[in-house]
């Protein structure tokens, strides 16, 4: 029988959750690098035993931390993270040039045929690329030094690239989503980028429809049909289909369209979820009832959620990386939250059980469909 | 042979004691004593310092012989009895929450 293997980022540390298929009994494993903030974990696709970990704190700044077996041992790798050529400036809060500076590697992203190969997006936003199993770190500065480069400016959260995406069928086309600056896409293995923001349309910034400026949250594909991309921004839930040349709004019936993750099911690549919150200042669900909506047809028509999961007093907060599924039949869709859950659905989303209630902070959730 | 205290995190990463000790050519000072402990636990590599700029990071303390050792120069000679391994150079966390 199929196992899984759910990989949770904290604000104290990584958690390694297993079950069987049938995702009913789970075997805890923790905390991993007690007391280090856990931006993500993620597994190889070449390599399910090979881990990446970024590690991180305040005073001791990065570390990146690599398994060979699963995460039951880990050894520290390279972490020297050196903007490669002139540094350059963006701008800082209050519209100042600032230059960009090292803060932490907020999202690591195995290639999916190389277990050496491994992409990190960092803070103050450039992609990184290990070819060495991340011993060492080379930048691919045709992003950071984009000509928009010097008008980025950081969300609340900071400068940070926190989602890329590698297109199963066409190597070296990827995407990247950067707060507060929005997608880039690039066709070359990350040499060169471009915006890919049109329709895109944010009150927040002086030019609604600027071709940069956007606080993307969250971009998804299904690996299927890599030209379909989902997006939860600030507010609004986006798609596109012709492979982020033009994004359309699909809120629809959502109570509303604010957020952090979203994510497709494993075999459905119009069904998608989101976790609406109630607002950019308000980090909590609406009501105090947590619900994760599903939409069946792409968007635009959204049920919600909510067998198994809070639906009074809650206000915990799902973050961007903080949401996966799996591959299994049928799909298993997870969530953990900053109050510490991290809840299962192995239904798709129809009925859903905490696997822990009383972790730290929760950062981010992968998961990984063994044999 | 310089003695060096950790903080616990970093005793943890390097998987060591709370003290380690390392040789340190003279002029014993806080740059030779962190190039030294670099070279010997590498994975300790930026937790206390940039790794291209050297400079501390800003929540950790350098503190020997009852001083504090963090604001000066980083090639200061720091007194005899660190040097002769009776005082540790003692790296350590802010009193900060979290």
């Amino acid at each position: 029988m199929s196992r899984v293997r759910v990989l949770v980022g904290t604000r104290k540390g990584a958690f390694v959750l297993t079950s069987d298929g049938t995702r009913k009994q789970w075997d805890v494993s923790g905390p991993h690098f007690g007391g280090w903030e856990i931006y993500h974990l993620k597994g190889s696709p070449a390599d399910p035993n090979r881990l990446y970990a970024s590690q991180s704190s305040s005073w001791f700044g990065q570390v990146i931390q690599r398994s060979d077996d699963g995460g039951a041992t880990w050894q520290p790798v390279g972490n020297k993270f050196e903007y490669a050529g002139a540094v350059g400036t963006h701008l800082w809060y209050d519209g100042t040039p600032r230059p960009w500076e090292f803060a932490r590697v907020w999202h690591l992203e195995p290639s999916p045929t190389d277990r050496d190969t491994v992409y990190a997006g960092i803070q103050d936003a450039a992609l990184f690329r290990s070819t060495d199993g991340g011993q060492t770190w080379d930048e691919l500065a045709g992003l950071r030094t984009h000509k928009s480069a010097p008008l980025w400016q950081p969300g609340a959260g900071g400068l940070c690239l926190h989602t890329i995406l590698l297109d199963p069928a066409q190597p070296g086309r990827m995407f990247i989503a950067i707060s507060a600056a929005g997608v880039f896409g690039s066709d070359d293995g990350g040499a060169t980028w471009r915006p890919m923001n049109r329709g895109l349309r944010s009150e927040q910034i002086p030019d609604p429809t600027a071709e940069v400026g956007h606080c993307v949250h969250r971009i998804a594909m299904h690996r299927s049909r890599p030209r379909v991309l989902f997006m939860q921004k600030h507010w609004d839930v986006m798609r596109s289909d012709d492979g982020g040349e033009s994004w359309r709004e699909v809120s629809g019936n959502l109570p509303t369209d604010f957020g952090f993750p979203i994510d497709v099911h494993a075999h459905e690549p119009e069904t998608i979820y989101v976790v609406p919150i109630k607002s950019d200042s308000e980090h909590y669900p609406p009501d105090g009832r947590l619900r994760v909506y599903r939409s069946r047809t792409g968007g635009h028509e959204w049920e919600a959620l909510t067998q198994g999961l809070p639906q009074r007093d809650c206000y915990v907060n799902v973050l961007r990386d903080a949401m996966a599924v799996d591959t299994l039949e049928p799909c298993g869709v997870y969530v953990g939250t900053t109050g510490g859950q991290v809840y299962v659905s192995a239904d798709a989303g129809d009925r859903w059980a905490p696997i822990v209630e009383h972790l730290p902070s929760v950062v981010s959730v992968e998961v990984q469909t063994l044999p | 042979m310089v003695r060096v205290v950790l903080p616990a995190h970093l005793r943890t990463l390097a998987r060591t004691g709370a003290e380690v000790k390392v040789d340190v050519a003279a002029p014993v000072t806080p740059g030779a004593i962190l190039d030294a402990l670099e070279a010997e636990y590498p994975m300790l590599r930026g937790t206390i310092r940039d790794q291209v700029s050297h400079k501390r990071r800003a929540f950790l303390r350098f503190f020997a012989c009852g001083e504090d050792w963090s604001h000066v120069p980083a090639d200061t000679t720091l007194p005899e009895p660190v040097a002769l391994g009776v005082e540790p150079f003692m790296i350590v966390g802010a009193m900060a929450g979290g």
